[in-house]
């Protein structure tokens, strides 16, 4: 099971920085949201697997013993409501950048970068914003 | 009432408030002065209950401390957080004239209350996982902050600023994950007893590199910077202020927590990568910001530079190294937050950012030629101003440690620095005005709102060099803290061990 889990994990790893590497902008998105779901897994798997191992006292017993680690399922729960949160953003400021850029491709963000309007030679005429 | 949890209520309860006032944007802009104000208060109450040598630990919800989340502050969290009032408070001041009733209407200053309060959780936070949801508190406010607004340029920045730091806390998270799984606990206290005692070094230097990853990207460190100069410079300058203030030295306090409580298996690997590290983002940033015309690019670039000194005290791995981190740190938010807030008037007063279309401010307003002189020279080095003092112990803790290398590009970097620094006072303040310059408009400029924060930075900073004594000896103290971290797990762990 930790095996297959394993190859899985490397698998979304693999999908999702190769999406992050595209140029669209769609793409990137979907590589980081796949990144999260690996990271969730290899927490679940990195916290050892139990099978029907419920982390609760029995009755009369004082403590657990080989029971399944609660831990790491707290930590993904609280990973997945950030990461939803955070692709929620990231989806509406995608779309936003769309419409005012009218571009998707990450090739084509560049004014913040490069050229022209940074460039020693050019003097722009005006510019946007304070 | 533990006054450790004062500077996360008081963001909170001012976040609230300010929502309520949503429609009143005048009383949003009184409740943001309040408010920061009562955060730099409770922060220099903290700094007095702990400047003794205490520790102060809450446990959260009372559970004990390896299975609850602990908060901590110890003398190095105290003085950031100390910081990070002063900045709110200036940046609150400036906020008034600086950004526009359109910004405000659409929730400046619950963001602004809401990064406050993500980057004083990560300063006082005693657990590593619950670092990393202070992180994303932080994150999630700079983004719309950052992108609040919808400008073309902010759009264009904010995307790399988004994707780059939702990489890096991935990182953090599969790290944090890792971490659990070869130590069994999240206590960064409880770690720093567990970590020594893990049998397999090569799996916990593997674990540090990529905390040193993931907070280098957000540091902003060679070679994992190029987000900062391609985003910082698209909000409005109150933003950037703030941000260069405190967002990319919440990663650096996070290096320095980690690289001194819990990765000290391999110290001669691991902080001579730092040390390394940090010699290029010195070099790297000041070559960058040489090229640039737009001031706040420039002064990004200056930002990633400055990094590296603070690197440079960490990778040193000594308490004088550490010491002069910590003051270093005090100088550098203080200088570099009153060059972006100058840099603001500037484009008021003179209608561009950019240094070719601007000219002849000397001539015209030798006040304001002084108010961006006092931190430009603070931040290259020269006495009697604080970067100088800050230069002069690392570099000492430079020479104590024998790394001759790092001590020479430090000080070529200190060079390139004033001459970055002299560029702009060339360009902007003492050339003839240029041809094609828009017409200036002096009264937008002047308003006491944008001219007092400018002014109380810089001031800050000659403070901190003529104190140098004392402000260094407060930094020195915290640095033994730092270097001892058993002090800390016994204080979070109290009587458990």
């Amino acid at each position: 099971m930790t095996l297959l889990l394993a190859i899985v994990i490397g698998v979304l790893f693999t999908v999702g920085l190769y999406m992050m590497m595209r140029r669209s902008l769609t793409k990137v998105l979907i590589g980081l949201m796949l990144l999260g779901q690996a990271i969730n897994l290899l927490i679940f798997t990195t916290g050892r697997l139990q099978r029907a191992k419920p982390p609760l006292i029995p009755l009369g017993a004082e403590q657990i013993s080989q029971s399944a680690d609660p831990l790491p399922q707290a930590l993904i729960l609280t990973a997945i409501v950030i990461s939803f949160g955070v692709t929620a953003f990231a989806l509406v400021l995608a779309r936003q950048t769309y419409t005012v850029l009218g571009t998707n491709d990450m090739n084509e963000l560049r004014d913040t970068d490069i050229i022209p309007k940074y460039h020693p030679e050019s003097v722009p005429e005006e510019e946007e914003g304070l | 009432m533990q006054t450790v949890l004062l500077p996360l209520l008081i963001p909170l309860v001012f976040i609230v408030l300010t929502l309520f006032a949503w429609n009143a944007p005048r009383l949003q802009r009184m409740l943001s002065l309040f408010g920061s104000s009562a955060l730099l208060l409770a922060a220099l109450s903290l700094l007095a209950q702990v400047q003794t040598g205490e520790i102060a630990v809450t446990q959260i919800g009372n559970w004990p401390a390896p299975y609850g989340i602990t908060l901590v502050a110890d003398l190095f969290s105290a003085i950031m957080l100390t910081i990070t009032g002063v900045v709110a408070v200036l940046v609150a001041i400036y906020s008034l004239e600086g950004i526009d009733e359109n910004r405000v209407a659409h929730g400046f200053y619950p963001l602004f209350f809401a990064l406050l309060m993500g980057v004083c959780g990560a300063f006082l936070t005693g657990d590593i996982f619950n670092l990393y949801v202070w992180f994303e508190v932080m994150l999630m406010a700079s983004f719309v902050l950052m992108a609040l607004g919808g400008e073309r340029a902010q759009l264009e920045g904010a995307i790399k600023y988004v994707i780059l730091n939702l990489t890096s806390s991935a990182l953090f998270l599969s790290a944090t994950g890792i971490l659990y799984s070869v130590a069994g606990t999240l206590n960064m206290a409880d770690l720093s007893i567990r970590l020594p005692e893990v049998n397999s070094p090569g799996l916990v230097t593997t674990i540090a590199m990529l905390y040193l990853v993931a907070f280098g990207i957000k540091a902003a460190i060679f070679p994992l910077f190029f987000w900062l100069p391609a985003s910082y410079h698209t909000p409005p300058v109150a933003v950037t202020a703030l941000f260069s203030g405190l967002l990319t030295k919440v990663g650096v306090y996070s290096l320095v927590r980690v690289f001194t409580l819990l990765f000290l298996t391999d110290v001669a690997f691991t902080h001579t990568v730092l040390l390394v590290l940090g010699g290029f983002t010195m070099v790297v940033g000041v070559l960058g910001a040489a090229a640039q015309y737009d001031m706040r690019r420039l002064l990004s670039f200056h930002i990633v530079s400055q990094i590296g000194y603070l690197l440079m005290g960490l990778g040193l791995y000594s308490r004088a190294g550490l010491a002069s981190t910590i003051f270093f740190m005090a100088h550098v938010i203080a200088a570099k937050a009153a060059l972006f807030l100058v840099a603001g008037i500037i484009r008021r007063v003179s209608g561009s950012f950019d240094l070719r279309r601007v000219g002849g401010l000397y001539r015209d307003q030798p006040w304001l030629a002084i108010l961006f002189l006092i931190p430009a020279l603070s931040l290259a080095g020269l006495p009697p101003l604080s970067g100088f003092f800050g230069k002069l112990a690392l570099v000492r803790a430079g020479l104590a440690q024998g790394q001759y290398a790092i001590v020479a590009v430090s000080l070529a970097v200190s060079l390139l620095t004033l001459f970055s620094m002299t560029k702009i006072w060339m360009e902007a303040f003492w050339k003839p005005i240029p041809e094609k310059a828009p017409s200036q408009n002096r009264e937008a400029g002047y308003k006491f709102s944008l001219v007092f924060p400018a002014l109380a930075m810089g001031l800050i900073s000659v403070v901190l060099g003529v104190l140098a004594q004392p402000v260094y000896g407060l930094a020195d103290q915290a640095a033994g803290v730092l270097m001892q971290p058993a002090l800390y797990a016994a204080a979070v762990l109290g009587g458990l061990r």
